[in-house]
């Protein structure tokens, strides 16, 4: 037996298993796995502009947001479940072609700033625009018309196949031409524009492709959790995690981004479950740790555990200069 | 005369947004790291001078360099422990742990003071200054004073200190810095500690005119980058002005949008300051 058939038997177990949960398991369970099939969706997306393109995009909780209170506004006006997520995708990417063609031209810091503002933005519009979205007070949606177990059957299986899209994306464009030029463009954009990759057009590309899960992801949240406010629809963390989820798991890689996410939840869930008001400062030092001591992620190309590096930088340097 | 009083307002607090943003502004410029700590650290030193005048009955004006030295440490203990182990990574790494390390401080805040708006209350008041129909808070006029008395003195140290100079020096170009005998290192350690000064001393001053709590420093933070951007990077001066103009466009922000939009103004305005002119308005180009 090789390692490709292991592989793939793990792969295929995996799936039977996911299938299977919602009739097997509880409802905490099947709750905390639609979740991660959420947090994979989010990890996922971030993969193609921050992992591939290697650009600092702190955009996710905009997209996010925006997915929220478009499928949240539409499902009120008595649309069509649904249709109401496909339409908040479809407003969500295009919202991040026409920025993304605005904010793509800035590098490094800029770009995440600005990046990190368009939600700031949002949030404070949407909170302006009371009679519509609420305000401060919040959108509450109506659950859909099924019994507990069928609704959370609905949410779960929604968001497994917006995972699944996301991921058979990224499998497509490790593969790909647009995917190599992505790369090319996060190894070195000036060499890139030289040997003739359209940088501006591939960026924006990347960009959408970030957002359009995202935005229906986030109405389905909306649609699972029944109300959604600003603050929590547009909160920077939903930018920040599949940040780290990704960081875990390996950058650029294609399975990085869900065993990254898999194990950010296996963390939220049993360490700081339990540690309800130092939740935000756990994680943190998690974030801390990863960056200092695992920056490459699980998957990323020569990753080690780097806890002698940081008690020893000089040896390390001298390591690396040597070799 | 609406607007004479409007436009006042807005420079007494653009004084102290300059205070705030220099420190923030300092580290970017020097060791290409965008400080997401700068806010918590200001309000750190808020809390400090709340607590010294709370306990010994120090006046939060005399404590502002107290607050800052307190800061200078806290800002080298993390530069030499922490940041210096990733400069030079990229800017995702880099924005990442200093978020990582604002989650951590946020939170150990709050389970220390709790969230509660505390606020320093000067006994007795420092009254109002009235110029036939203009007033003139007097707390926020010597607010306003003390904090571009420190901005002058940071550009003091910038201009005609030696290691003021080594700043500069490895601002420009680090490599040929280090190539004429600077240390690079020690330089971005001490780089880092200034704007912690910066920012406690700034916090101490904050405390006697707006409520602390550690919910408010990423408003804060918010400012800063808008002022940095404003004024463009790298620039004592344009810093300065940038301040007061942030502080100027939310007053007048305030009166004809109404209060809630007035943070609104300063987000749109940097995104469209960051589309069209990201080197700032009076920044120069080449810095990243």
């Amino acid at each position: 037996m090789n390692r490709a058939f292991a592989f793939r038997a793990i792969g295929l177990a995996a799936l039977v298993a996911l299938a299977a949960l919602p009739w097997m398991a509880d409802n905490y369970v099947v709750r905390v796995a639609t979740t991660m099939l959420m947090y994979c969706a989010l990890a996922l997306s971030w993969n193609f502009i921050g992992g591939f393109t290697g650009y600092p995009s702190f955009a996710t909780a905009a997209f996010f947001g925006l997915g929220a209170y478009v499928g949240g506004v539409l499902q009120n006006m008595g649309l069509f479940l649904g249709l109401a997520w496909l339409a908040a995708g479809l407003v969500v990417v295009v919202f991040a072609a026409v920025t993304g063609r605005a904010i793509l031209h800035l590098k490094g810091h800029y770009f995440a700033i600005a990046s990190l503002v368009i939600a700031d933005v949002l949030r404070e519009i949407i909170n302006g625009l009371t009679s519509i979205t609420g305000g401060g007070m919040g959108l509450n949606l109506t659950a859909p018309a099924m019994g507990v177990e069928a609704q959370s059957r609905l949410f779960y299986f929604s968001m497994a196949v917006v995972a699944a899209v996301a991921l058979a994306t990224t499998v497509w464009l490790d593969r790909s031409r647009l995917g190599f030029g992505l790369r090319c463009i996060e190894q070195n954009e000036d060499a890139a524009i030289r040997i003739g990759v359209g940088t501006a057009r591939l960026k924006t590309i990347a960009f959408a492709l970030s957002s359009v899960f995202v935005g229906i992801v986030g109405a389905i949240y909306a649609s699972w959790t029944v109300y959604i406010d600003p603050s929590e629809a547009f909160d920077i963390l939903i930018s920040v995690k599949p940040i780290v989820m990704t960081l875990l798991g390996g950058a650029g890689s294609v399975l990085g981004p869900v065993y990254g996410a898999f194990l950010f939840l296996l963390l939220e869930e049993t360490v700081w479950r339990n540690f309800l008001h130092v939740h935000s400062g756990v994680l943190g030092l998690l974030v801390v740790l990863l960056i200092l001591f695992m920056p490459r992620g699980l998957l990323g190309a020569g990753s080690r555990l780097r806890v002698a590096t940081w008690l020893r930088p000089e040896r390390a340097a001298k390591r690396r200069a040597g070799s | 005369m609406l607007y004479l009083q409007i436009l006042i307002n807005g420079v007494l607090l653009g004084g102290l947004y300059s205070c705030i943003a220099v420190g923030f502004s300092l580290v970017w410029g020097v060791l290409n790291i965008i400080n997401l700590l700068h806010g918590s650290l200001m309000i750190l030193g808020a809390y400090a001078a709340f607590f010294a005048h709370a306990a010994w009955g120090i006046h939060p004006f005399l404590f502002a360099p107290v607050a800052g030295l307190l800061l200078f440490l806290v800002g080298l203990a993390l530069q030499a422990g922490i940041v210096n182990r990733v400069m030079g990574a990229p800017v995702l790494i880099t924005l990442t742990l200093t978020f990582g390390l604002n989650l951590m401080l946020d939170n150990a805040m709050i389970v220390a003071f709790k969230a509660d708006y505390r606020k320093v209350i000067l006994d007795p008041p420092l009254g109002l200054l009235e110029l036939g129909n203009l007033l003139v808070p007097l707390d926020r006029l010597y607010v306003m004073a003390l904090a571009l008395l420190l901005v002058a003195g940071l550009y003091a140290v910038l201009r005609f200190t030696s290691v003021g100079r080594a700043i500069v020096a490895v601002r420009m170009d680090r490599d040929a810095a280090a190539l004429m005998g600077v240390e690079v290192k020690r330089i971005y350690a001490l780089t880092f500690a200034a704007g912690a000064f910066m920012a406690g001393a700034a916090g101490s001053l904050m405390s006697v005119i707006f409520p602390i709590s550690p919910l408010t420093s990423n408003a804060f933070l918010g400012k800063a980058f808008v002022i940095c951007v404003l004024g463009g990077l790298g620039s004592t001066p344009g810093v300065m002005i940038g301040g007061i103009l942030l502080g100027v466009l939310e007053s007048f922000g305030t009166l004809w949008l109404g209060p809630d939009f007035s943070t609104t103004i300063a987000f749109v305005l940097l995104l469209a300051l960051l589309v069209f002119r990201p080197s700032g308005l009076m920044g120069r180009k080449g810095f990243e």
